[in-house]
């Protein structure tokens, strides 16, 4: 156990760094690239925390994690109750405390960060939940009596996993209805290995089984039911929708059905759910990369996990082709950093105009186009404009479109009652999720669009809230 | 796990299961199909559905033709499939339209039957063409007949029913010179492509359904897109059946082809392991005869 230090002192300690794999090991294996904090760097980053009376941090979390208290549980040296502390708000810490971009949450929120590094928040909540997992001893949180009350969960990604804690913890019966062979949407078939290993994912999932929670796979709502039928047919008293959007973006420029030409989703699911890059075990194929050409179009985490992964089958050039420049890029800084530490070349302020292909339907180049930004758009970003006559041709084996992600329409398209919006995302209520159908929720990616693994367990936690509410007092 | 209630050898490498799979069976409609992975390590694969009964079960009709077919054909009563999720795709558009050409191609008429009985039953006139190598590999010939007005079997050695290709039954059929609302081809691509050039000249509406690679089934990663009218589409969302004559058939066959070698070498990895195991027990019985 180590003892609290006076708050000078302990401004002078530095933030732990992560230790990693060596990149050069790294960028040809899909172990995980952070390798977690020692017990003693653990204990001297949790010295560091100032104990704030009014911690920022905690309102920096989507799901309002007690950092402070998790934080004194580690400095105490007991990482078990830390845990619990955590999984109090969160069933999922391992997860997040890899994958969440906590520069913009709690860590960005942290008081050390105005004048010196922020605390570690993330490699704490990773530390103690990998020491629990360790350990063996998972201490889940009480639940509450049975109400008697069923709720279905479309979409076992992030959203719908945290609501169905949350609404388990509260005595309701929660059965999550995923359309693949496995649970855990984007955690499973999006993230690599090398940066969430699935064996982690696993492990959360069997714990929220232990707390009673019905998970049922191969059931594409949409096809093999309906919202109405989970109602009318299996006794549901409420259903959350949170199927996420999956739905691939292409670039819409001739030759993108040349055979090489993938879309993210399609490259990640292969390479991470059917483990195409384990092929003397895994039957599912993928476009062989070795000593090839690949480059992934596209700047935000997609773009940084199809490139990285790329590079760990075996390319000889892996770039990013990146319309803006860096300081515009939406991925993480990590994952920027993690990519060209590993030889990823960047290609930025380029934008492809059209693939080229062989007689026999395979890419063999891309034409490029170089561009220049000019005014900020919509979205407060400078519009990238190409630059006339700076086209050239570049040779490709593999491209990988990683441009972004609509609403699948096939929930919505069953539901002619629900409310859309012009894009097919789900029209819910801000507070409270509902969408315009009784009894009906929906929250995550399907309702916001593409954004993080953390917001959506946010968007999850706010509408087992509401459905709580609505199970207790039956108004709608 | 989904359990195989049955599984029947109907022609050589071709084998008809029935599986048990509720949720399917209660909500299929002809011209969908199912996505499976027969276990852990195995690569999900599509498969149309031939036919549900109210005991909850599904048909599929298998051929044996890469590892994961080859494996599956292995199977037996009572053994079990990992995945089974459906029912995916478009149904067919069943209407009465009139006079309906059928034409099945090889194990293509198990996908072409569900929507034969359809197109029956919403009282049509069904003209069937039922195509194959040889007499060995004709399947669904009696339930072809039992759902037909008409029934023409081809066999490409005229070892059963007229020697021929199935466009040359259909182009005989055209030339009767009676009205032929819509026909339906299933089947190898170059038999739906012929298929196609043969109506086109006649304005005959032509539906084919198509059989790209597939992952999800779900539209989710667009690995099965397709060219139709000079636009990507998903056969697994929007299709599997599209208009014939709108559709770009070299981009399907060169599309389907991008596996070949991993295929190949999957394929003959899987024909070793067999081959020992069948070694393995036969020294077995050997020791055990001794």
């Amino acid at each position: 156990m180590a003892k609290p230090l006076p708050p000078k002192e302990r401004m002078k300690i530095p933030r732990q760094a992560m230790p990693e794999q060596e990149a050069a090991v790294r960028a040809r294996n899909f172990g995980e690239v952070n390798l977690g904090l020692e017990v003693v760097a653990a204990e001297t980053e949790a010295q560091r925390c100032l104990s704030c009376a009014d911690p920022k941090c905690v309102g920096g979390c989507p799901v309002g994690v007690k950092i402070k208290d998790f934080v004194e549980l580690v400095l105490a040296g007991d990482y078990l109750k830390a845990a619990a502390k955590i999984r109090e708000d969160n069933v999922l810490p391992a997860v997040t405390g890899r994958v969440c971009p906590q520069e913009n949450q709690c860590e960005g929120a942290c008081i050390m960060g105005k004048r010196f590094s922020s605390l570690a928040i993330g490699n704490l909540e990773r530390f103690v939940a990998d020491y629990e997992r360790q350990s063996g001893q998972i201490g889940l949180p009480e639940r509450a009596p049975s109400t008697g009350k069923k709720v279905a969960i479309v979409g076992s990604g992030p959203a719908g996993l945290s609501c169905a804690g949350d609404l388990a913890l509260q005595g309701h019966q929660v059965t999550v209805f995923e359309a693949l062979h496995e649970i855990g949407g984007v955690l499973l078939y999006g993230i690599p290995e090398f940066r969430l290993p699935k064996d982690i994912v696993r492990g959360e999932i069997e714990n929220m089984k232990k707390m009673g929670i019905d998970f049922q796979t191969n059931v594409v709502v949409g096809k093999s039911m309906t919202i109405d039928e989970l109602f009318d047919e299996e006794a549901f008293d409420a259903v959350f929708i949170a199927t996420g959007a999956g739905l691939p973006q292409f670039l819409d420029i001739p030759g993108e059905h040349f055979g090489g030409v993938y879309s993210a989703n399609e490259f990640l699911t292969r390479v991470n759910l059917m483990k195409a890059y384990d092929s003397e075990h895994y039957d599912q194929p993928v476009y062989d990369c070795r000593d090839r050409n690949v480059a992934v179009v596209g700047g935000g985490n997609t773009a940084m996990d199809s490139v990285r992964s790329a590079m760990r089958l075996g390319a000889k050039n892996a770039y990013i082709i990146y319309r803006r420049s860096e300081e515009e890029m939406p991925a993480r800084k990590e994952e920027v950093h993690h990519a060209k530490d590993e030889g990823v070349e960047f290609m930025n302020l380029h934008n492809p105009i059209e693939f080229i292909g062989d007689e026999r339907g395979v890419l063999t180049g891309v034409k490029l186009i170089k561009m220049e930004l000019g005014e900020p758009d919509d979205s407060g970003r400078r519009r990238p404009k190409p630059i006339e006559g700076s086209e050239f041709e570049m040779p490709l084996d593999v491209a990988i479109i990683a441009v972004g992600t609509g609403a699948n329409p096939l929930v919505q398209s069953t539901t002619p009652d629900m409310a859309t919006n012009k894009w097919g995302y789900i029209v819910a209520d801000e507070k409270s999720l509902r969408t315009n159908k009784r009894g009906v929720f929906a929250g995550g990616d399907i309702v916001s669009g593409a954004a993080t693994v953390i917001l959506a367990m946010g968007a999850g936690r706010t509408a087992a809230r509401s459905i709580n509410d609505f199970l207790r007092t039956g108004e709608w | 796990m989904f359990p195989i209630v049955e599984a029947r050898p109907l022609a050589r490498d071709v084998k008809l299961f029935r599986i048990h799979a509720p949720r399917v069976a209660k909500k299929r409609q002809a011209g969908q199909f199912v996505i499976l992975r027969i276990a852990e390590h195995g690569e999900r694969i599509p498969l149309t559905i031939a036919d549900s009964d109210d005991e909850g079960n599904i048909t599929i009709i298998v051929q044996g033709v890469g590892k994961t077919t080859k494996w599956l054909n292995t199977l037996e009563t009572g053994d079990s499939i990992l995945d089974v999720v459906g029912p995916l795709g478009e149904e067919s558009e069943i209407d009465t339209f009139g006079t309906v050409v059928i034409i099945g191609g090889g194990v293509g008429t198990a996908i072409a039957y569900p929507t034969a009985v359809a197109m029956k039953k919403a009282g049509n006139h069904v003209i069937s063409i039922v195509g194959s190598r040889n007499r060995e590999l004709l399947i669904l010939e009696d339930e072809m007949r039992a759902t037909s007005d008409e029934l023409c079997i081809m066999t490409d050695d005229g070892s059963h029913g007229e020697k021929g290709f199935v466009t040359e039954k259909l182009q005989q059929v055209i030339d009767r010179g009676a009205p032929i609302a819509r026909v339906l081809a299933i089947g190898p691509v170059p038999m739906m492509r012929a298929v196609a050039e043969r109506t086109r000249p006649h304005a005959i509406k032509t539906i084919v359904s198509l059989n790209p690679i597939m992952v999800d089934g779900t539209g989710m990663c667009g690995g099965c897109r397709v060219l139709v009218g000079g636009k990507s589409r998903f056969a697994c969302v929007d299709g599997p059946e599209f208009d014939a004559h709108q559709v770009d058939f070299e981009v399907l066959i060169q599309r389907n082809r991008l596996y070949k070698q991993q295929e190949t070498e999957s394929l003959a990895r899987f024909e070793k392991e067999q081959c020992e195991a069948a070694k393995q027990k036969s020294s077995c019985r050997l020791e055990q005869s001794t």
